[in-house]
C-alpha cells in the first residue's frame, strides 16, 4: 500500500510501482477514503486499509510534518515492511518513532530519507528507478540514493544483475541499518555478491564491516563517497566523546579492509572488483 | 542552525539554567559599558565554532581600557573562517570547579545521550580517550524524558552527589531543549561551581534541527543572520539550497549528498578541485537549478561547472528545462559539462540536444572532461563568445 498516494509524489511512484508489477492493494489519504486512486482503492486511514486489503508492506510519500506519524500508524496497524521515503523529518521525531516502533518488533522500517528497495523484474516500494536494474545474484545496499542509481546502473551495463537494491537511507537516525541488510542477503538464496555503498558520518559502514569480518558467503566490495569533503565545523565536544575517531571515510574504509572486504575507490573500479 | 554563546546563554537561561550576567558589544565603546556595569569581565568571540579560546578569541579584562583593547583586537578577527561579528563581554567567574555536562544524538543507539563529568574543561575529549568512566551517560526515553532518579544516578555515576540537587535541576532544565525547541545538540563546558558554592553556565553550545525549523520560525528569525558565515553560503541558503563553499575553481551541482560528494571525489581524482558542494535534492525543480548556478557563477574563483544528476524522485526533464533557461538567462560562458540520467532521462536529453548541450551519462568522464576544460590557460572557444551554447560534451556510456 502508498500511505500519501493521492499527492505529487505518491501517484507518481505508485504508478512507476504498478508499472513494474507490484501488487498496489490500498492507498491512504485521509478525507479521500472511499474512492479509487489510479485504480487503488483509497482509505482514510492505515488500519482501515489493512483491515479490506490485507496490505502488509507500505510506502511512505507524506510531507515531513506528518511522516512520524505515517510510520506509526503504519507499525500500529501491523504492516510489517514500512519504507519511508520523505526528506527532511526533525531527527527527534525519529527517536521518539524509533522507541514507537520497539513495541512492535515485527515492523522493520527502512528510511526514512530512503529511496527504498527494488527486487529487479518483481516489485518496488519507492522510487529507485526500474530501468538502471536488472535482474541477477548482486546484492546492493546504500546510503545514498543517487549513488546507487549510478552504481546500479553500473553493475546492469556490465551485464551483473541484482538480486535486490536496498537504500536505508542517509539521515542520522534510520530504520534499518547496513548490518540488518547485509544479514538478510546473507540468507537470501538469490544473493551471491554484495556491494555496500556508504558514506562518512557515523559509524554503520564500521559496525557492517564488523559482520562481515566474522566470515560471509558473498563476495562483497564497498564504496564510501565523501573522502575529499572537508571536515564540518564542530562546535561541541559531545558529539568527539561518543563517536572518537569514527566515521571517517578513511576509518570505514579501513574497516571494511581488515574484514578482508574489497574497497573501491571509485565507482567504477566497483564492477572490476565484484567479478 | 548552531547558536552563538550568547544566544545559546539567552535560551538556556529561559530554560532556567543560571548563567553570569552579560553584554554584547559590536563596537569597543560597547565593550567598555559592559566593563563599567559589570566590572571584570572575560571578553568573547561569538563564533559558531569551537577552539575559539586557542585562536586568541577570549581575553580577560580587569580594566575599562583592557575591555576596549580587547574588543579593538576581537572584533573582526577570523576564526576557523568565521569573521567575529561582536563580543560577549561577561563577569569573570570566581572558579571552584568546572564539570561538563550536555547532551547530543548518538547515531549508533538511534537515541539522545546525556552526558555528566566531574572532569570539566578543555579537555573533556582527551578525558573520553583516556578515561571514559569518568564520563557518566544517560539514555532518557525520548517521549517522556529523564526521570529524577535517573537522573540521581547520572550525577552519584559521575562522582558529583554532593551536588545532586542543583545538577539534577539543571540537567533536568536543559534536557527541555529536546522537546521545546528541536535542539540536536547542548553543551554546557564548563559548567562551573563557583567559590561561593553557585553552579553557574561558564559557556554554553546549541545546535538546533533546521528540518524542525517549521515548528520555530521565532529562532530563525531571533537568532539567525548574525553571523557573516561565506558570501555564498549565505546567499545559498536564502535561496534555499543545500550549499558548503570549498576551495577550488570547479563548480558542482549533484542531486543528492553521497553522488555530490562522489562528484568531489572524481573532481579530485581528475586534478582538479571543487569550488563548492551544492545537492539539489529530492525533486528539483526548474528554479533550484537556475539558483544552484546562479550562485555558484557569483563566485569569481570558479572557472567550469560540473552538473551531475542522477534521478529517481528529480526528473531529467525538469532539470534539464531549468539548466537550459538558468544557462541563457544568466549568459553563462563558462565550460559546463552535464552528466544527466535517470527518471524521465530521455525527455531531459532531448531537450538539453534541442538547446545545444550534449548530455553524457558517465561520471568519471565527465569529471575529467570539465577540470581538462577549467584548467585551459586560454578559453575554449565557447568560453569566449557568449553567443555559443555552453561547452559540448559527448560521453560513451561504459559497458
Amino acid at each position: 500500500m502508498v500511505q500519501g498516494i493521492t499527492g505529487r509524489e505518491g501517484s507518481f511512484h505508485t504508478e512507476q510501482m504498478q508499472a513494474l508489477g507490484t501488487n498496489v492493494v490500498a492507498g491512504t489519504s485521509p478525507g479521500k477514503g472511499g474512492t479509487t486512486h489510479l485504480g487503488v482503492p483509497v482509505f482514510n486511514t492505515v488500519a482501515d486499509a489493512v483491515m479490506a486489503t490485507g496490505a502488509n508492506a507500505s510506502g511512505i510519500f507524506v510531507p515531513p510534518p506528518f511522516a512520524p506519524d505515517a510510520i506509526m500508524e503504519a507499525a500500529a496497524a501491523g504492516i510489517s515492511l514500512i519504507v519511508c521515503i520523505t526528506e527532511g523529518i526533525p531527527i527527534q521525531d525519529m527517536i521518539r518513532v524509533k522507541d514507537f516502533l520497539r513495541g512492535y518488533p515485527s515492523a522493520r522500517l527502512l528510511g526514512a530519507n530512503c529511496p527504498g528497495l527494488i527486487t529487479p523484474g518483481v516489485a518496488k516500494i519507492g522510487i529507485i528507478p526500474q530501468r538502471i536494474t536488472m535482474s541477477g545474484p548482486v546484492g546492493l545496499v546504500s546510503r545514498s540514493g543517487t549513488l546507487t542509481y549510478e552504481v546500479g546502473s553500473a553493475l546492469s551495463a556490465s551485464g551483473l544483475g541484482q538480486s535486490t537494491i536496498v537504500g536505508i537511507g542517509g539521515d542520522p537516525v534510520l530504520g534499518l541499518t547496513f548490518r540488518d541488510v547485509i544479514e538478510l542477503f546473507e540468507r537470501d538464496r538469490a544473493t551471491t555478491h554484495l556491494v555496500v555503498i556508504g558514506e562518512i558520518g557515523g559509524s554503520d559502514e564500521e559496525h557492517a564491516a564488523e559482520l562481515l569480518g566474522r566470515g560471509s558467503r558473498l563476495k562483497t566490495v564497498a564504496f564510501i563517497s565523501g573522502r575529499t569533503a572537508p571536515e564540518g565545523k564542530r562546535m561541541g565536544h559531545a558529539g568527539a566523546i561518543i563517536s572518537g575517531n569514527r566515521g571517517t571515510a578513511k576509518s570505514k574504509e579501513e574497516a571494511f579492509r581488515q574484514a578482508g572486504v574489497a574497497v573501491a575507490e571509485t565507482t567504477d573500479e566497483i564492477v572490476g572488483l565484484l567479478r | 542552525m548552531k547558536l552563538l554563546e550568547y544566544q545559546a546563554k539567552e535560551v538556556l537561561s529561559s530554560l532556567g539554567i543560571p548563567i553570569p550576567p552579560g553584554v554584547v558589544a559590536r563596537t569597543p565603546a560597547e565593550a567598555v559599558a559592559g566593563f563599567e556595569k559589570l566590572g571584570p569581565v572575560a571578553v568573547k568571540a561569538q563564533v559558531p565554532v569551537g577552539g575559539r579560546g586557542k585562536a586568541g578569541g577570549i581575553k580577560l579584562a580587569k580594566t575599562a581600557d583592557e575591555a576596549r583593547k580587547a574588543a579593538e583586537q576581537i572584533i573582526g578577527m577570523d576564526i576557523k573562517g568565521f569573521k567575529v561579528p561582536l563580543v560577549y563581554c561577561e563577569a569573570a567567574l570566581e572558579i571552584e570547579r568546572e564539570i561538563y555536562v550536555g547532551f547530543t544524538v548518538d547515531r549508533d543507539a538511534r537515541a539522545n545521550i546525556l552526558l555528566l563529568s566531574a572532569k570539566g574543561g578543555i579537555d573533556i575529549e582527551q578525558v573520553a580517550e583516556e578515561s571514559p568512566e569518568s564520563i557518566a551517560r544517560l539514555y532518557p526515553n525520548p517521549w517522556r524524558g529523564p526521570m529524577d532518579f535517573e537522573l540521581t544516578q547520572l550525577v552519584y555515576d559521575a562522582g558529583l552527589g554532593e551536588l545532586a540537587r542543583p545538577l539534577s535541576a539543571i540537567i533536568e532544565n536543559l534536557y527541555r531543549a529536546i522537546p521545546e525547541l528541536d535542539a540536536l545538540t547542548a553543551e554546557i563546558n564548563p559548567l562551573v561551581v563557583t567559590k561561593k558554592g553557585e553552579v553557574i553556565a561558564g559557556d554554553a553550545k546549541l545546535e538546533v534541527d533546521e528540518n524542525a525549523a517549521w515548528r520555530h520560525k521565532d529562532l530563525e528569525e531571533r537568532y539567525g543572520g548574525v553571523v557573516e558565515g561565506d558570501p555564498y553560503e549565505v546567499e545559498a541558503k536564502k535561496r534555499g539550497l543545500t550549499y558548503v563553499s570549498l576551495d577550488g575553481e570547479i563548480g558542482i551541482i549533484g542531486n543528492g549528498a553521497g553522488l555530490c560528494m562522489s562528484t568531489l571525489d572524481l573532481v579530485q581524482r581528475a586534478g582538479g578541485r571543487a569550488a563548492n558542494f551544492c545537492d539539489i535534492g529530492g525533486g528539483a525543480k526548474a528554479e533550484v537549478v537556475e539558483n544552484a548556478l546562479a550562485v555558484i557563477l557569483m563566485n569569481p574563483r570558479v572557472k567550469g561547472v560540473l552538473m551531475n544528476v542522477f534521478g529517481g524522485i528529480t526528473r531529467g526533464d525538469e532539470v534539464a528545462k531549468g539548466l537550459v533557461h538558468a544557462r541563457d538567462n544568466l549568459k553563462m560562458k563558462l565550460p559546463l559539462v552535464v552528466r544527466l540520467s535517470g527518471t524521465r532521462e530521455e525527455e531531459g536529453r532531448k531537450i538539453l540536444k534541442q538547446n545545444g548541450i550534449e548530455p553524457g551519462a558517465n561520471a568519471w568522464e565527465a569529471a575529467q572532461k570539465i577540470v581538462e576544460l577549467a584548467t585551459m590557460e586560454t578559453p575554449t572557444p565557447a568560453a569566449a563568445r557568449p553567443d555559443l551554447p555552453a561547452e559540448e560534451v559527448t560521453l560513451e556510456h561504459p559497458s
